[in-house]
């Protein structure tokens, strides 16, 4: 199941506060951000719509076990579809609550915020390209220099057989001579030697490589 | 849940990739061509035959041990957002930190290397070669001039580092208030109090057996000691690590110690081991590091003075000689907060493609580092057998004790769990302390950064390293540090310097270990 990036756009925190921001001496301990998705096209008026409104979809979801200390302080959370409370198709604005109730810290928030959705099922990803869309006039990359042409040697190899087939059918006793094949037939596997540097040490390593 | 499942099925493919690369897995591997020819393997049934032939010749045993060794030591996996610095340390204030002392370790190193005019490493000429190797077993004998050389640093340099450690996030006023730490450290890491300890460590509690204090001249064997030791040779005969690991929490009996080490630390002695180390052996042999000075000058002040580790000297170089061209310790850094100090070939600064590891383990050692290996000395004779308990219980506790992490059992929580346990148990002895500007820390530093080597004595050593190894976890120093504090409290209250307070603490050679813990957990009144 892939997922699809959801380009969203994450407005700047508004602190919540009691009194006036300037003058008051305590920090505040609730953050809002509100994260909107310009790629959701606007919502248009009709006569039958339902008007858009805000649901809770996760509440009181822990971040950090204790608001004074480190534990938890910056790490990477992923928050997922079966954890909402309600069904997040047509999700037009989503809007995070943060609460910080420590006086220990200066400032706190969410970075790197990324939205994903879940990709489309395609039946084309279950095999490979190739298998689907056979491409009739490619050129086949050459697997190695100084080798022959692969379409060249199956037919040889195709004359060789007919020839065999033919001689079989005749059943006559008159002695074959012998078959040659001019050109050299593709390696099945090479050794390549390869020298690999781990740890900070050159040491070398033999990689067999099988067609 | 969905998301547990998930977990659990990415753990699962975690260890498996680790352990496809083994040694164990090639033996698994041939194994299960080998048992093709066994009668009772039948082919409709090919896999739970095989499975069923794992179990009853013990290799089931042996894969259980290496998956719960790798429980122990690789940390889950992480977030697939986070980066790798995330796993070494999640705080991005430490890993800065950590990076500049770093720098400044290096900066030491370098100066001390231009100044001698020594090279960072040469190879050695043949006849210097063919001599070191002769004299490999009494290395001790040599004395080079080491007078110019100094140690890189000393913990109480480390623990200037700690204690200027900031979060800057952090309300770090001027002023006391109930934001700032009344001890040393000043950062706001979770520790665990004494109820949780409590829970941690049940199996120290009154009513469980203990070794170290029911195994005493006056106990009579029969109630504890004789069953605790038959216990112990069944779990050996079982060789499964798990059950060694809670075992060894009521602690080991002598005799079997090295074995139930060995088998919690999953280290069997294979030829391809052995083999191992003679190569790290002939590594020593042809080239000479400069780190090479600094571990020779580390033994000669240390562990060459102890009453109980100066016989083990020569060990001692072939262990520590040895740890230093080891490459494979480099994937510890994985989860360890530091990282391995790079050097450029003579010319190259600068150049990726001609960066080595210096030294090639990327450990630097520091004042103190040979006191990890002497008292394992006392159980393993063997160099190869030795090196491979040293070198593992390294990755797995000790590397904790010198680099700046908030892991639990990282030497900046250690410190702050030893200053909170004793300040909220013993805070008259606390405030006087302070009071005289004898911070309890600079004293309990030295014993924690050396996990207590050098200051117990050897016995009771072994017995608390025993908990090490059972707990899997360093958390047992702080609370060790804090129960020295509260045993000689008395005397402490009447010091009135720094120095007076360093005398009453300075020796600790008679003290008992486990009655220390088990008062200070569990028979103390708060």
């Amino acid at each position: 199941m892939s997922r699809v990036s959801v380009p969203c756009h994450v407005k700047g925190t508004v602190a919540l506060q009691v009194g006036d921001v300037r003058t008051s001496q305590g920090r505040p301990g609730v953050l809002v951000i509100d994260v909107t998705f310009p790629s959701v096209a606007p919502f248009e008026h009709t006569s039958t719509h339902t008007p858009a409104k805000w649901v809770t979809c996760l509440r009181d979801f822990c971040l950090m076990p204790d608001p004074h200390s480190e534990e938890g302080a910056q790490e990477y959370v992923s928050l997922f579809k079966h954890q909402m409370l309600c069904d997040m198709a047509q999700v037009l604005e989503l809007r995070l609550i943060l609460r910080q109730p420590s006086p220990l810290w200066l400032s706190f928030t969410v970075e790197e915020l990324q939205i994903f959705q879940q990709g489309p099922k395609s039946p084309s990803m279950t095999f490979p390209k190739w298998l689907s869309h056979p491409v009739p006039c490619e050129q086949p990359t050459p697997l190695l220099e100084g080798l022959p042409d692969p379409s060249r040697v199956s037919s040889e190899v195709q004359q060789m057989w007919a020839l065999t087939e033919m001689i079989r059918a005749s059943h006559t006793s008159t002695r074959i001579g012998r078959f040659d094949v001019s050109d050299h037939f593709p390696l099945r596997g090479s050794l390549w030697p390869e020298w690999v540097r781990s740890d900070g040490l050159l040491c070398c390593r033999w990689m067999a490589v099988m067609t | 849940m969905l998301q547990e499942e998930s977990d659990l099925s990415l753990i699962i493919a975690q260890i498996v990739q680790k352990l496809k690369g083994s040694n164990l897995y090639a033996q698994l591997e041939r194994q299960a061509w080998a048992s093709l020819q066994r009668p009772e393997i039948k082919l409709e049934s090919l896999k739970e035959d095989i499975k069923e032939f794992f179990k009853i010749s013990g290799w089931e045993k042996k894969l259980q041990n290496a998956v719960y060794s790798e429980l122990s030591v690789f940390p889950l996996p992480s977030h697939p957002a986070a980066p790798p610095e995330h796993l070494k340390e999640p705080l991005v204030y430490m890993r800065k930190a950590q990076g500049s002392w770093e720098k400044r370790i290096l900066k030491s190193l370098n100066s001390m290397c231009t100044e001698l005019s020594i090279p960072l490493a040469r190879k050695r000429p043949v006849g210097e070669q063919k001599e070191l190797l002769n004299k490999w077993n009494e290395m001790g004998t040599d004395e080079p001039d080491l007078s110019l050389f100094r140690p890189v640093y000393a913990p109480k340099d480390f623990l200037e580092v700690l204690i200027n450690l900031r979060n800057p996030n952090y309300e770090n006023g001027d002023s006391l208030s109930f934001r700032t730490h009344l001890g040393l450290i000043q950062v706001p890491l979770k520790v665990k109090d004494i109820p949780e300890l409590k829970e941690f460590f049940v199996e120290l509690g009154l009513t469980t057996g203990q070794l170290g204090i029911d195994d005493s001249t006056q106990v009579p064997p029969e109630l504890f000691e004789n069953e605790h030791v038959r216990i112990g040779q069944k779990v050996l005969t079982e060789q499964d690590s798990a059950a060694a690991q809670q075992y060894i929490r009521q602690g080991s009996p002598t005799a079997l110690r090295a074995e139930l080490w060995a088998l919690i630390l999953n280290i069997s002695s294979h030829p391809e081991d052995i083999l191992y180390y003679e190569q790290l052996k002939t590594n020593v042999i042809q080239h000479d590091l400069l780190v090479d000075s600094l571990i020779y000058k580390d033994v000669k002040l240390t562990a060459s003075n102890d009453d109980y580790y100066f016989v083990f000297e020569d060990y001692l170089y072939q262990v520590l000689l040895c740890f230093s061209r080891d490459t494979s310790v480099l994937s510890h850094f994985a989860y360890n907060s530091a990282s391995p100090p790079k050097s450029y070939i003579r010319g190259k600064l600068g150049l990726e493609e001609y960066a080595v590891f210096y030294p090639p383990n990327g450990v630097i050692p520091f004042h103190g580092f040979s006191m990890y290996v002497a008292p394992l000395c006392f159980l393993y004779h063997e160099p190869s057998k030795l090196y491979q308990i040293f070198r593992e219980m390294y990755v797995r506790f000790f590397f904790r004790l010198h680099s700046i992490s908030s892991h639990p059992s990282g030497i900046v929580s250690l410190c702050l769990l030893f200053e909170t346990l004793l300040q909220t148990y013993l805070p008259q002895l606390f405030y006087h302390l302070r009071e005289i500007g004898a911070q309890p820390l600079r004293i309990s530093f030295k014993w924690m950064v050396r996990a207590f080597s050098g200051y117990l004595a050897t016995d009771q050593l072994l017995l608390l390293w025993d908990r090490i190894l059972g707990y899997n976890s360093l958390e047992i120093l702080a609370v060790l540090a804090a129960a020295v504090f509260a045993f000689r409290a008395v005397n402490l209250m009447e010091v009135t310097s720094l120095a007076a307070a360093e005398a009453v603490l300075a020796d600790l050679s008679t003290l008992k270990v486990m009655p220390l813990l088990q008062i200070f957990l569990f028979a103390t009144v708060t």
